[in-house]
């Protein structure tokens, strides 16, 4: 049993969400750095699809009941076990009683926590990702809270991580090995696939959308993060029907004001829509602070489905060398 | 939902052709919409979702007002061959009817919580009497769910009550708020953010996860609303 001591209205159990319900209104939701998810099962040999916790804007403090093989990621969280410093991206084994601190990262949004097994909590509609506008799944369809109590299904296992190193092993944190977009004085680079309103953008307008440091608002959330900057103009804008959307559209209502759909998306909209992030920079943008900037640059499919391929390669990679560890060899 | 064969008055030329563009790199949105919305042109969307679902490198499929998205995997078709075979089927789709349900939905409009009505009003140039009365009285077709789980959004809207979505969304709509936004009508399901504006209210239940039937709409059904008060 994992005891949750303190938590925020932000932390939450997801796992990689819901597929094929769409046409129901039913969202995907699900961690929204699903790479930084998906090292945390990786680290601990889990399911790809095993529950976790997603902790943001306030610490989550835990208590181990049993042993527990357990794997922190997302970005530097200085989270403590019973008060020793761990490393960011790192994997673990809790024993009985001591205490997981997780503060918010420093320099990210998201971090996560990942045990072995997965959270044991039912599935809802075949995902255990929480939906926070329906209320259910995860915990009970709400964020969770002191006097929670958590289980595990790895809790009968050892997970081998202490063949290795009684302190554990971690992994290099992914910016520093996949080679593509990065920071650059105007913020943190995104790339978005052209969508079918964007040729409605006066030729100004499409320039400043990829030339304006967009400024991530206060008020942004799971659901969708509004970014601020220079109205973009839209010339012959017009109401259009409802459409379904997904992750990562870029819509622009008539504020002027982008909007970016985020896990916790609707399916369907009405606002017209510029352009959507490529499936490998979503996280990156999940995870770019309010206050922070942001840029857009339009690429083709034939770019993003590089960029996919790039880091499907090195999570494979990664899950080989892991699995080495695990089986307590040296990785090459 | 039972193909019954082509609806009298179905398209009986070719269909209007469908307008394609990228959703991200592996989803399409398929575009035959003209001006206004068209139940003949839903009918078609209907069986083209029926028919695309189950190939082998189609993801997923969401109807919309008069579009269709089909999410891919673009490791296994291209964008070329997809539109070809979505073109091809799309053409071949006689226009079969769904013979849905009808739902009886009880309204109170206006009120606490439903401050839109009065902008609403003042939008179109009629009294608030007016425009209860028009919305009440309009044929609500289940066009599509949407925007949340269990969310119809719904055709027949009369015209008259088009009002453009407001230019800010509001962060919290409450479940079981009756809206317009555009020119199509909507009834709140799940509390959520919303740019559609809230004219009435109903209590009747529109989504349950745990249900054996999560949604209680489903694309092809009619809602007959009957008013129960008007608030001021």
């Amino acid at each position: 049993m994992i005891a949750v001591l303190a938590s925020g209205p932000l932390t939450t159990i997801q796992d990689l969400g819901r597929r094929g319900l769409l046409r129901s209104g039913i969202g995907r939701t699900g961690a929204m750095d699903r790479r930084a998810f998906a090292l945390g099962n990786l680290l601990l040999g889990n399911a790809p699809d095993a529950a976790g916790i997603e902790v943001a804007v306030a610490p989550l403090v835990v208590r181990f009941e049993a042993d527990t093989a357990f794997a922190i990621t997302g970005g530097d969280c200085r989270a403590t076990l019973d008060g020793h410093p761990l490393p960011p991206w790192w994997a673990g084994l809790a024993r009985e009683g001591q205490e997981l601190v997780m503060p918010p990262p420093r320099d990210v949004v998201f971090a996560y926590l990942a045990v072995g097994g997965g959270i044991d909590v039912p599935q809802v509609l075949g995902s255990r990702s929480t939906d926070l506008r329906g209320r259910f799944g995860g915990y009970d369809g709400r964020p969770l809270a002191a006097g929670d109590r958590l289980r595990n299904f790895g809790a009968d296992q050892k997970s081998g991580i202490e063949s290795f190193s009684p302190l554990g092993f971690g992994v290099v944190p992914p910016p520093a090995f996949l080679p593509d977009a990065a920071e650059d004085e105007t913020g943190t680079l995104v790339r978005i696939v052209a969508a079918a309103e964007y040729p409605w953008l006066s030729p100004e307008a499409r320039m400043a959308l990829e030339h304006t440091g967009w400024i991530v608002a206060r008020e942004s959330n799971r659901v969708g993060y509004r970014l601020d900057g220079n109205a973009l103009a839209m010339p012959g804008r017009r109401e259009i029907f409802s459409s379904g959307i997904l992750p990562g559209v870029v819509q622009l209502p008539s504020s002027g004001q982008p909007v970016v759909q985020m896990s916790d998306a609707n399916t369907c909209g009405g606002y017209p829509k510029l352009g959507v992030v490529i499936a490998a920079d979503l996280g990156r943008l999940a995870q770019v602070q309010a206050g922070q900037a942001v840029r857009f640059r339009v690429v083709t499919q034939a770019e993003a489905l590089e960029a996919t391929r790039a880091e499907q390669t090195y999570l494979a990679k990664l899950a080989r060398q892991i699995a080495k560890i695990r089986a307590g060899g040296v990785p090459q | 939902m039972q193909a019954a064969g082509p609806a009298p008055g179905a398209l009986a030329h070719a269909p209007p052709s469908l307008r394609f563009a990228w959703m991200g790199e592996a989803a399409l949105l398929c575009d035959p919409s003209g001006s206004h919305l068209s139940d003949a042109i839903q009918q078609r969307i209907w069986t083209l979702a029926d028919r695309t679902i189950d190939l082998p490198f189609v993801r997923d499929v969401v109807p919309g007002m008069n579009n269709f998205l089909v999410l891919f995997d673009p490791f296994l078709v291209t964008r070329e061959e997809l539109e070809r075979r979505l073109g091809e089927i799309w053409r071949g789709s006689g226009a079969a009817v769904r013979a849905g349900k009808t739902h009886e939905i009880p309204v109170v409009y206006g009120g606490r919580g439903c401050e839109d009505l009065p902008f609403v009003a003042e939008q179109c140039g009629l009294s608030i009497e007016d425009v209860v009365r028009r919305h009440a009285a309009s044929d609500f077709m289940v066009y599509a769910l949407g925007a949340h789980p269990g969310f119809g959004y719904l055709s027949g809207m009369d015209p008259r009550l088009a009002t453009p979505r407001r230019a800010v969304p509001r962060t919290r709509v409450e479940a079981g708020s009756i809206t317009i936004g555009g020119s199509q009508s909507g009834f709140v399901a799940c509390t959520s953010p919303s740019g559609w504006h809230i004219i009435g209210h109903t209590c009747v239940c529109f989504f349950d996860p745990h249900a054996q039937s999560p949604t209680l709409l489903t694309p092809g059904d009619h809602v007959r609303i009957i008013v129960e008060d008007i608030l001021s």
